[in-house]
């Protein structure tokens, strides 16, 4: 499985992004392969990807993708991240 | 290889309370000064981070109340460095739910690596909702310091313990 973790620069928001999904597999005790993209490359790296995790404005960017997408508000909030990453793994 | 961790890349230098700001562009520009001043980028990084709020919205506000501004590596950025400022009054960044933000962090990356460390460390002390309760009362830069300090080393402590009893174990 592979999650893209997508944020504007590709090391800011999304490197938190992907401290969080890391967190959270590990809280569900599920394993994935995280990326980091920014919004420039991420539709052609969400060709590949199973899960897409963003912000609400990012994924709007995004454009039609195959891959599921998720939204997160808070970043440092590892609840959230948990909640929304069980119903898209359990959806999958 | 170790990065810089947060304490060493924020020192009081890059810290300001009770930053007057109308809105987020001066918000974001108050932060770039400090981060400028700092010596980690030139002025010209401060309108990078502008235009990236611009270009892609209020994403960049990553947690209620806090914005993470920054814009890519570029010639302006000297070193990895940090800027904490935090806003005499908040100020709306147009984000839905996150909105108004009253800290902003600013932040220089020279590339994807050298800051991932104190990153996540910003990320733990920003989950933890006292340390950002004390982060937000904070009447000086030196008291913001010390909650990071105290915060840094109760993370060392509880992972020195964590070794140590696993290392017992085995």
């Amino acid at each position: 499985m592979k999650i893209l973790a997508v944020c504007g620069m590709g090391l800011g928001s999304g490197l938190l992004l992907r401290m969080q999904v890391e967190k959270a597999l590990q809280r569900l005790g599920r394993q994935a392969e995280v990326e980091v993209a920014d919004i420039g490359i991420a539709h052609a790296l969400a060709r590949t990807a199973d899960l897409i995790v963003t912000t609400k404005e990012l994924a709007e960017r995004l454009g039609d993708v195959r891959a599921r997408v998720i939204t997160i508000t808070n970043f440092v909030d590892l609840e959230e991240m948990v909640r929304k990453l069980r119903e898209a793994l359990e959806a999958s | 290889m170790t990065s810089p961790d947060l304490l060493n890349l924020l020192p009081e230098s890059a810290i300001r309370v009770n930053v007057p700001a109308e809105n987020w562009r001066e918000a974001i520009r108050a932060c770039g000064e400090v981060l400028a001043a700092t010596g980690a980028v030139d002025p010209a990084y401060i309108d990078q981070m502008i235009a990236v709020v611009e270009e892609l919205g209020p994403y960049i506000v990553i947690a209620p109340g806090i914005a993470l501004a920054h814009a890519r590596p570029s010639p302006a950025v000297h070193r990895v460095g940090f800027s904490w400022i935090f806003l005499e009054h908040p100020v709306p960044f147009g984000h839905a739910e996150n909105d108004p933000v009253r800290m902003v962090i600013g932040l220089a990356a020279p590339d994807p690596q050298s800051h991932v460390q104190a990153l996540a460390t910003l990320a733990e002390l920003l989950a933890d909702e006292a340390c950002r309760a004390q982060l937000l009362q904070a009447d000086t830069p030196a008291e913001v310091r010390r909650v990071v300090r105290l915060f840094a080393e109760r993370k060392a402590c509880a992972e020195a313990s964590h070794l140590s009893a696993s290392g017992g174990n085995s």
